[in-house]
């Protein structure tokens, strides 16, 4: 299918590679979408437009000591079936007892996600049989959730400029606190399933996004939002590749105007990155399955990172009944705000909605917020600032430990520090160079005794992380600034005499050329004279 | 299913005795994961109500033929809770505790001739209790007299972290009172217990039960609770949705029975499961699922559950209107002989015997069997006390004092003689080895 070209649109467009329904060589998109999701004609190949939605169900685990329903412990990576308590192993006559951490962290969640906190929500029994689901049925919030009717605002580039940034919204249907099921194994080799029940039971806090989102980039950029401010309010780690984030992709086209097209799931997505690939590829798919007159099946489908595509998983033809049924065991979730709380009562029983509100850190977005009004940054670096771990508090650590304005090291640190740091596969906390060792060096250049391609050089010397501070290697490799004015003259008076074609240039008018003469400079004191007195100097000469 | 299973905990409530010195002397025979009324469809074979070997049962008995060996009037101990029932009645033991979930402890209390407590819901903690229907399950008492009852409830009771259904008040172990003047007591009779199939024999120890309660100066008076007649309608449904998922977790893959079926997880699980549940329990899951169903859910569970506020208003409205106790036979007969028990299916049976105490189970509420008179054919009848939530002190201190009245009939109790075990075949039986007391 040709591609659909679009102008001035806010998502890139794509265009389906040629050959292979695989085929990953730089795609594009073939439909663009504005704010609100809706599509925008595109009218090049006369062909109908499409608009895709894209609704997101995302389990975060929950960060706690112990499981949501039972006493054994949470933790990566144990040794299997290490820590199973009886009930997680669905002995007969085991009870659940509710974790109050994991309702804080829940209640938590829905504060910082605008949602409203019911105050009464219920616990149900959602039945089906597998292997790593004990006792047959999943505990689960199906009929009165913890929380409900909340909004994600999240960020993206406009044309891939950061200078661009557009703000967007994605509705938060609700967040339920539910069971997370075991792991099991799949041994072809000797035709047999191991089960891990280590993560049977622990707390899981599912976020359901309406289908708001039109495109792949929407979709990642809201659950890195989403991700964030897990990790600023502590209630996830949320990271993917521990499993602590899981992302479901609902997606569907259709004509703008006309009703919702038959959506499929996607699951096995394991990173933010493939999650955007994962939607792009499945929306290209249906569009193609549908102009080539076929249909669309309501099925579940997985991810396949390596091919870069969307494969059939198990069917959902006849959806599958789940039986709920409410937990007979749990009775209805009571949580209380500063109005309703009884007196008398005891604090270890109860959770209080004010209490938790009061004590929220501040969200990614206020975070940005601060650090532009502080430091007066651009919005899209702080949008960097945060969005890279540490990065922030690295950044702020130079500031206070530097007289360079914020405004300056901001670019040491998004361009010097973060692209070695993303080289090298890096944290900021991991990082070579100290906030320390940075801020000296950027006093050294701030103070006018180094130029700033020298303080370039010291910066490699320092990544290398050979202990040695930053006047060391200055003087070691003699990156002084000259200050001598008379040697500086003699310098330049040396480069003028010799580019006679430049200074002609100049001094006919072109007074861009001066640039050369000062790189000519700098090349002749390796980097020691500072450039504006070069050019001071340089054309005081050449005006004579 | 849970053949070779021994569980690895304690359930709380026998923590509870063990801490409070008890000893534990045996595990007792029961109706295969409690469902049934008459401890007959057990994987260790049925239980004989020890009353079969009773001077007054044998005396009574009228045979049907000469040819009939002697022991083929053996007569069931009601259930699901029978084997603990008869334990106790056969002075085996101090006491012994049940589950009740539609009258499985109060039934085989009335048929051994026992008393059987069953306490509110949420007074003493499930944990550790194979659960049948966790809205309805409490863990049963049976003893001899009401006193024993008081005094292990007493160690039982109380709030269980393990357990949340279980209330947060404090629960303070009570002594009875020995009441005598029981003019300020308002005793109610609630005519729809005046069930189809009501022995004329039960009818007129009811009336005169009452009527004990009057001469003494007592309110009796006749009540009204409409909603009886939907109660096992509503208990089927609730009751087979709650097993269908209480058993979807025997799948053979933790514990117990595992088929040896191993060509996929599917095909085990279906092995495991139909080699591992009786007919009885496979068909309650088969309901169970049925009703649980999204397009029936709405018809069957939620109307159920709206069937059962109305049950359980019932009672409120009752209690409300200045009554302290409702009075009410505990089964529709005496023990049947299980030759014609057997006659009937489990589902039937259970049907028409749970009809007069599986109310209180809806509801919530106390209730106790205190055992009252011999039937003409020598077997133990009782009367059901249902009382107010959680005051079982009020429930057991009228109970106490009706059983006084029977004094003649717990002497009765007292010289039982029980012979002509050494006749059984291998069955397990369930009794002492025949002392008298």
């Amino acid at each position: 299918m040709a591609a659909r070209g679009c102008g001035g649109v806010w998502c890139r467009v794509l265009q389906r590679g040629p050959g292979g329904s695989c085929s990953a060589s730089r795609p594009r998109r073939a439909v663009a979408c504005n704010a609100r999701g809706g599509a925008v004609p595109l009218g090049q190949s006369g062909l109908a437009p499409w608009a895709a939605v894209v609704g997101l169900e995302i389990h975060a685990q929950i960060t706690s000591n112990s499981k949501l329903f039972s006493g054994s412990q949470v933790q990566f990576a144990a040794p299997p079936n290490s820590l199973v308590s009886f009930f997680d192993a669905s002995l007969p006559g085991t009870l659940p007892v509710l974790n109050r951490r994991c309702v804080e962290a829940t209640v938590m969640t829905g504060l910082a996600l605008n949602c409203t906190i019911n105050k009464k929500s219920l616990f149900d029994r959602k039945h089906y049989f597998y292997a790593d689901l004990p006792a047959g049925y999943q505990i689960t919030q199906q009929r009165v959730p913890i929380a409900v009717n909340g909004s994600l605002s999240y960020s993206l580039c406009k044309d891939n400029k950061m200078s661009q940034m557009v703000t967007k919204t994605v509705r938060i249907k609700q967040i339920q606190l539910e069971q997370d099921s075991g792991k099991s194994l799949h041994d072809d080799a000797r035709s047999q399933t191991l089960i891990d029940l280590n993560r049977a039971g622990v707390g899981l806090m599912e976020v359901v996004m309406e289908p708001d989102m039109c495109c792949g980039e929407e979709a990642a950029a809201a659950v890195r939002e989403l991700q964030l401010i897990l990790q600023t309010l502590g209630s996830s780690q949320a990271i993917m590749a521990e499993g602590q984030l899981r992302v479901d992709a609902n997606i569907s086209v259709h004509h703008p105007g006309e009703p919702y097209g038959v959506r499929t799931e996607v699951k096995n997505i394991n990173s933010i990155r493939f999650l955007a690939k994962a939607v792009d590829y499945e929306i290209q798919r249906q569009i193609k399955e549908l102009e080539n007159g076929g249909t669309v099946l309501n099925e579940t489908r997985a991810f396949d990172s390596k091919l870069g595509c969307t494969v059939p998983m198990r069917d959902k033809e006849g959806k599958q009944d789940y039986r709920f049924m409410p937990e007979p065991n749990l009775p209805p979730l009571i949580l209380y705000d500063a109005k309703s709380l009884p007196a008398n009562v005891n604090h270890q029983q109860v959770v209080n909605i004010d209490w938790i509100h009061e004590r929220l850190p501040d969200l990614p977005s206020v975070k940005r917020a601060k650090l532009v009004e502080l430091y007066g940054i651009l919005p899209e670096h702080s949008f960097t600032l945060v969005n890279e771990d540490g990065l922030m508090d690295f950044f702020e650590d130079v500031v206070k430990q530097t007289q360079m304005k914020p405004k300056k090291v901001i670019g040491w640190i998004l361009s010097d520090l973060l692209s070695h740091l993303k080289q090298h596969s890096l944290t900021a906390k991991e990082s070579p160079i100290s906030s320390f060792l940075l801020a000296d060096l950027l006093n050294l250049l701030e103070n006018g005794d180094i130029s700033s391609s020298a303080a370039k050089q010291v910066f490699e010397e320092l990544w290398k992380g050979e202990g040695k501070t930053p006047l060391e290697i200055v003087k070691e490799k003699q990156l002084e600034l000259i200050q001598d004015q008379e040697e500086l003259e003699q310098i330049c008076q040396a480069v003028i005499d010799e580019r006679e074609k430049e200074v002609m240039a100049i001094k006919g008018g072109n007074e861009k050329v001066i640039n050369k003469l000062i790189g000519l400079v700098r090349k002749a004191t390796r980097g020691r004279a500072n450039p504006l007195l070069v050019k001071q100097i340089l054309e005081k000469k050449l005006s004579e | 299913m849970l053949k070779g299973y021994i569980s690895p905990y304690n359930a709380t409530v026998v923590q509870k005795l063990l801490d409070g010195g008890a000893v534990l002397l045996g595990k007792t025979n029961l109706d295969e994961f409690a469902m049934g009324s008459g401890s007959t469809d057990g994987v260790f074979g049925p239980v004989r109500n020890p009353w079969s070997y009773s001077r007054q049962y044998k005396e009574k008995i009228v045979p049907r033929s000469d040819s009939e060996p002697e022991n083929s009037n053996w007569v069931i101990t009601g259930g699901s809770s029978g084997g603990s029932a008869a334990a106790v009645s056969a002075f085996t033991c101090f006491a012994a505790l049940g589950s009740d979930t539609g009258g499985s402890t109060r039934n085989p209390a009335a048929h051994c001739g026992v008393v059987g407590l069953k306490p509110t819901y949420g007074l003493i903690s499930r944990h550790g209790l194979i659960p049948l229907v966790n809205s309805m399950d409490v863990p049963g008492i049976l003893t001899r007299c009401v006193d024993d009852a008081a005094v292990v409830l007493g160690s039982l009771a109380g709030h269980d972290p393990k357990d949340s259904t279980t209330v947060q008040d404090i629960f303070q172990p009570f002594a009875l009172p020995s009441l005598t003047d029981v003019s300020k007591l308002s005793i109610g009779i609630p005519k729809e217990y005046h069930a189809p199939g009501l022995s004329s024999e039960i009818l007129a120890v009811w009336s005169k039960a009452a009527d004990l309660f009057k001469n003494a100066g007592a309110k009796v008076v006749e009540v009204s609770l409409p909603h009886t007649h939907y109660s096992i309608v509503c208990y089927h449904v609730l009751c087979t949705a709650e097993v269908a998922s209480n058993m979807a977790r025997f799948d053979g893959l933790e514990y117990g029975h595992r088929s040896d079926m191993n060509k996929s997880t599917e095909s085990m699980y279906a092995a495991t499961r139909r080699e591992g549940f009786s007919d009885v329990v496979r068909g309650r899951i088969l309901s169970g699922n049925y009703f649980l169903l999204k397009q029936n859910y709405e018809d069957y569970f939620v109307k159920a559950q709206k069937v059962r506020r109305l049950i359980a208003n019932d009672f409120v409205k009752v209690f409300g209107s200045g009554v302290d106790i409702l009075l009410t036979p505990t089964t529709l007969s005496d023990a049947v002989p299980y030759v014609e028990f057997i006659k009937e299916d489990n589902r039937t049976r259970s049907t028409q015997d749970d009809i007069l105490t599986q109310a209180a189970n809806m509801a919530g509420l106390p209730a106790v069997n205190v055992p009252t008179a011999l039937s003409g054919r020598g077997l133990p009848i009782g009367l059901q006390f249902i009382g107010r939530s959680f005051q079982e002190k009020q429930l057991l201190t009228v109970a106490k004092w009706f059983e006084k009245q029977e004094m003649k009939y717990l002497l009765c109790i007292q010289i039982l003689q029980i012979s002509g075990y050494t006749h059984h075949q291998k069955d397990e039986f369930q009794t002492s080895s025949g002392e008298r007391c």
